[in-house]
């Protein structure tokens, strides 16, 4: 027996011909730091060869932005302690999506009334465009930091629900047929079959939830405008008074913070499923 | 379903009959038992209710005529596909069903142990199912079944999706693992030679609604070499199976 499965052996290890890992670097690398390069080029181009000088308030060139939306110190601390803000709403908003959200898929997991009763209400929370619940949200919650966590939780819930649901339904049949066969309960079920294999449909949900919470808190923030002030405040400060630089330094940070939620999950989804799932290893 | 047994049979169907819910009627009226010590394959046409009835022996699907006799606390069954999770290595799919069975860890270990190196799998223990080729997998799926000792072991047309050289290799190691471990196996397949290569009785199903109509006793001693597949005996009756299967298609 073991004589064919030593000749397996062989077979499934490293393949030749497979590309080194310098080179996989390089390739991962080198398309978007030229791209990168002509986008900069363009901005430069733009700030100094189309727009007039008086004009030029409109577009910073980027040396001036980093030095003054990111070296000058006031500029600098104030524009963190904004993004504080903003990462603390985000944070809080996107876990109480999560907790919420795994409750509701797996209860509409479990029995398929409760599916059909609760999903329609879902799609229409997503639906209703959040501009036009923000009057409302600051009517009942006032306009502090609980109305910006609010409409991350509105914005964010969403995914995690669809992509939980979606993913705790995707366990194969056979699988649910060898589960029966052993008197497998409920709670079994879904510890050891319907949850593992909805991991990588949740961390899906995840990373974009994880950005949409960031998107829910600066607009949140944005629309509120009171009380600690966070990035969308700052956006608005700032536009109004035509400051060129720290604007685009705020949007800057704004997206970073986007960029490193999506990243920061991205890496935790390798670590708990990057080993067994077949999609995951591809880019890895 | 009646699931006390009578002491010489291990499996027994008594006149089993499935109608399903659209009107297909997928069995008709089939009996016939096995006891321990005997391999028993049903070949037929695709579609024919082969999977069906190891569906109702297993307790997957209830006959709509007829009843099954059967101990079903530790049955043996390998689906068509592995249906290994994919979340869990060899050794731990290869617990599973005695944790769900809730035998106690250090026998756990000991089973697992012992069935994976019963199908040759030493060595691949902490491999994920992604990176096993498909007969290491069905490999693996039959490990884990022979971690509950079954009495009664259920094949679902395991092998179909396996290349031919690496089918044969598993046809000899079941009929080697079939002599060891004393099972009663029932095995469904459509390829005439691994059914006459690893049985001890072939019975040919019908096209819908699935009726057994021949029945072949295999005499070849066990354990059964792989050259036996070249010899006189094992064509003529692999001939005649196919002779009687035609005869059912039309």
């Amino acid at each position: 027996m073991s004589t064919v499965a030593e000749n397996e052996e062989k077979t499934s290890k490293a393949i030749p011909g497979q590309p080194s890992r310098l080179s996989r670097y390089v390739a991962a690398f080198v398309p978007p730091v030229i791209l990168g390069a002509a986008v900069i080029g363009l901005w430069y181009y733009i700030t100094f060869g189309v727009l007039a000088e008086k004009r030029r308030f409109l577009l910073r060139p980027i040396h001036s932005v980093i030095d003054i939306g990111f070296l000058d110190g006031d500029n600098r601390s104030e524009s963190l302690n904004a993004l504080w803000s903003s990462t603390e709403v985000a944070l809080i908003g996107l876990s109480i999506s999560i907790g919420l959200g795994f409750v509701l898929a797996i209860l509409m997991s479990q029995a398929k009334f409760l599916e059909r009763a609760i999903f329609p209400y879902m799609v229409t929370l997503q639906a209703i465009p959040i501009l036009a619940i923000v009057p409302l949200i600051s009517f009942w919650f006032g306009t502090g930091q609980t109305s910006r966590v609010v409409v991350c939780v509105i914005i964010s819930l969403f995914p995690i629900i669809v992509n939980t649901l979606f993913g705790l339904q995707s366990a194969e049949k056979g699988m649910h047929d060898l589960f029966t066969l052993h008197h497998a309960n409920r709670f079994t079920r879904l510890r050891k079959l319907m949850f593992p294999a909805a991991l990588p449909a949740i961390f899906a949900g995840l990373r974009i939830s994880a950005g949409l919470s960031v998107i829910g808190a600066i607009v949140g923030d944005f629309f509120f405008g009171k009380g600690e002030a966070g990035i969308g405040q700052m956006l608005k400060k700032h536009a109004n008074r035509l400051q060129g630089e720290e604007l685009l330094a705020c949007v800057i940070l704004s997206s970073a913070l986007g960029v490193m939620v999506f990243w920061i999950f991205g890496v935790i989804q390798n670590k708990a499923v990057g080993r067994w799932h077949e999609a995951n290893s591809a880019t890895t | 379903m009646n699931t006390n047994l009578n002491t010489s049979s291990s499996l027994k169907f008594n006149d089993i009959g499935m109608i399903f819910p659209d009107g297909t009627e997928a069995l008709r009226n089939i009996s016939f038992e096995l006891s321990k010590g005997e391999f028993v394959t049903i070949v037929g046409p695709s579609g024919c209710g082969k999977s069906t009835l190891l569906k109702i022996a297993s307790g997957l699907l209830e006959p709509t005529n007829g009843s099954v006799e059967v101990d079903r606390e530790r049955l043996g069954y390998v689906f068509q596909d592995a249906t290994l999770l994919p979340w869990r290595t060899v050794s731990k799919n290869v617990e599973l069903l005695a944790e769900l069975h809730g035998t106690d860890s250090h026998e756990r270990k000991r089973l697992v142990k012992e069935s994976i190196e019963l199908v040759g799998l030493e060595g691949f223990e902490n491999h994920y199912p992604k990176s096993l080729s498909g007969g290491m997998k069905m490999r693996c799926s039959l490990a884990r079944s022979l971690t509950l000792k079954p009495p009664v072991f259920l094949f679902d047309e395991p092998f179909g999706a396996v290349d031919e050289i690496t089918r044969e290799h598993l046809n000899e190691e079941t009929q080697q693992l079939f002599k060891q471990e004393g099972f009663a196996g029932l095995f469904i397949t459509h390829s005439i030679s691994e059914a006459v290569f690893m049985s001890t009785k072939v019975l040919v199903m019908s096209a819908r609604p699935g009726r057994i109509v021949a029945e072949f006793d295999i005499p070849f001693e066990y354990p059964r070499k792989p050259d036996l597949r070249f010899s006189a005996d094992f064509a003529e009756l692999c001939g005649k199976v196919s002779v009687e299967l035609r005869g059912s298609h039309s």
